[in-house]
């Protein structure tokens, strides 16, 4: 009888942990962002919200993100493309009511070109760096003066003593 | 002098990251400063009757307060709204954003309403068009309806001390077009 039991105890247990889970699974898809019929029409919604940043999770575009307002201004997108607005358009408006932050690749302008063009100059600099030393090496290499008159005959007394003493021994 | 090039980077790395780590992320300037405030019809939330138009308020230099039952942070500006408006500085206008009218009302009636009214934004259009992405947001607007100041999270007694209080005072008493003065301007941190 044990055995039966404990059959009955899982199965028990499994009905209740499904009926735990029920109504999460219908919570997940109630959430699911609703899909648009037309396929074209929801790839151009994804590529213009690739391009514009979520306010909330900073680091995540519209498009990756599921937080609310991300939800919402999604939602806004498509229906500016069902209306027939350009992608222009819309990045425009929602550039002018969120900023130049919305836009995930920030705009080539004078508050900008130092994020731009700032990389570049770090890198020339580097290559500026890089060359000044190699020459300067280069230079204290092919530099390295001859011996001075006094310098050699010094050298010549010393190689001379050791032979002299290598001879004696 | 074989340490002073390693000690300029280093201080000027120190320097970047001082002032970089120092700002909040979270605080977006909004382009709506010094532009109309974008126009909205809503129902009002006592009177779903009765809607409530930004026009309704030109002549007026007011705020504008985006709030919702849900928003953890409203609750914590919501005791100085009260008493903003017990001492009658200056309208309040509740924007409920993305609320439900009972729990909106509920929520009104565990604490005290600060405000002259609210209008019901409940999916959360008006709120794109103000460029809202996190409430609780406050709007100053000026007598002929041009954004002057928006406050990011919730307003504490120094930014109402030394910001929105002489703002307003400012904004109420221009006549045509207003004007900010210098020192408003750099206590509001703009």
């Amino acid at each position: 009888m044990r055995p039966m039991s404990n059959v009955g105890i899982w199965i028990k247990g499994a009905a209740v942990a499904v009926l735990l889970l029920l109504p999460l699974a219908q919570g997940v898809a109630k959430e699911a962002p609703p899909l648009a019929e037309d396929p074209v029409l929801e790839k151009q919604v994804n590529s213009i919200t690739a391009e514009l940043r979520c306010l909330v999770c900073q680091n995540q575009t519209i498009a990756d993100s599921h937080a609310d307002l991300a939800i919402d201004l999604k939602n806004q997108v498509r229906d500016m493309v069902h209306e027939g607005k350009t992608q222009q358009q819309i990045v425009d408006y929602m550039v002018q009511h969120y900023g130049d932050f919305v836009l995930y690749r920030p705009p080539v302008k004078p508050a900008t070109y130092l994020l731009w063009i700032g990389p570049f100059l770090l890198l020339l600099a580097g290559i500026g760096v890089l060359l000044f030393n190699l020459k300067k090496r280069r230079q204290a290499a092919t530099e390295a003066s001859p011996l001075s008159a006094e310098e050699s005959e010094r050298l010549a007394q010393l190689l001379n003593a050791g032979t002299d003493r290598k001879n004696a021994s | 002098m074989r340490f002073a090039v390693p000690l300029i980077v280093f201080v000027v790395i120190v320097g970047f990251l001082w002032v970089g780590l120092g700002l909040n992320p979270r605080e977006v300037p909004s382009p709506l400063i010094d532009k109309p405030a974008p126009d909205f019809t809503l129902r009002q939330l006592h009177d779903p009757e009765k809607s409530f138009s930004n026009k309704d308020m030109l002549g007026k230099a007011w705020m504008l307060n985006v709030w919702a039952s849900w928003c953890v942070a409203c609750r914590q500006e919501h005791p100085l709204l009260v008493q903003m408006s017990r001492a009658k500085l200056f309208p309040v206008v509740g924007l409920n954003y993305k609320d439900t009218a009972a729990d909106a009302n509920r929520w009104l009636m565990e604490g005290s309403d600060p405000y002259v009214l609210s209008a019901m934004d409940m999916k959360g259009d008006v709120g794109i068009d103000y460029g809202v992405y996190g409430v609780p947001e406050s709007f100053i607007i000026d007598k002929q309806g041009i954004i002057r100041h928006k406050v990011i999270g919730p307003l504490g007694p120094a930014e109402l001390q030394n910001c929105v209080r002489p703002l307003i005072r400012e904004l109420e008493q221009a006549t045509g077009e207003s004007k900010v003065s210098e020192e408003v301007k750099k206590a509001c941190g703009r």
